[in-house]
């Protein structure tokens, strides 16, 4: 089983590196959408690194069940208050800084 | 030994992301953060449910995963309407 040991190591290690770029990344995007990037594509693997990792710790039992489906809940719901985000900042009227097109210009959804 | 030094990281991603959530300049920065701290939260406690050995925990866990997106959701509607969507005396009045 030392091998199943390592290998959960190189999960939760890996989850943590992203759970912290995900964390550094907050703080060093300049702008909202693009923190929403570092957040948004760092915390499902992230977490997904960690939970499989934590049932390789607990081996096949209903604790790995609850696991996965915590995994299954987390891959569907962290890309969709994603979104949600976005929209609700889009429709909300924050613009992005970093789109030239932007700049200068009253927000409009609909360009044409 | 390795669990807990996965505890400690997401304990040091919890603390930036609660700092961006005193820092952040828009409303939407602390609401992203918010939900990042709730996500983290919800990996901090199946860590600390697998490192006590009480495996019962991840049950908290899964709950808590449900009520922060049922959360974030709720917080979204309502900064975007300024209110639930009530339908009732309340409009009436307006």
């Amino acid at each position: 089983m030392i091998i199943l040991d390592i290998l959960s190591w190189l999960f939760i290690v890996a989850g943590a590196l992203l759970g912290i770029a995900g964390g550094i990344g907050v703080h060093r995007f300049p702008d909202f959408y693009s923190r929403l990037h570092a957040v948004g594509t760092t915390d499902t693997l992230c977490a997904a690194m960690f939970l499989i990792g934590l049932s390789m710790q607990t081996g096949v039992s209903i604790a790995s069940l609850k696991l996965l489906l915590i995994f299954i809940f987390l891959f569907f719901s962290s890309p969709t208050a994603t979104h949600a985000l976005a929209n609700a900042a889009l429709l909300g009227g924050l613009k992005p800084e970093l789109d030239e097109e932007y700049h200068g210009h009253c927000f409009d959804r609909h360009p044409d | 030994m390795i669990l807990s030094i996965a505890a400690i990281a997401i304990l040091v991603t919890i603390s930036l992301a609660l700092a961006r959530a005193f820092l952040g300049p828009t409303l939407y920065d602390r609401i992203l953060a918010v939900n990042m701290v709730g996500t983290k939260t919800v990996l901090l406690i199946a860590v600390f449910a697998v490192l006590s050995g009480r495996t019962d925990m991840i049950d908290v866990a899964l709950m808590y995963a449900l009520i922060n997106f049922i959360g974030v959701v709720a917080v979204l509607k309502l900064v975007e309407q300024g209110n639930f969507f009530t339908s009732g005396e309340d409009d009436q009045a307006k």
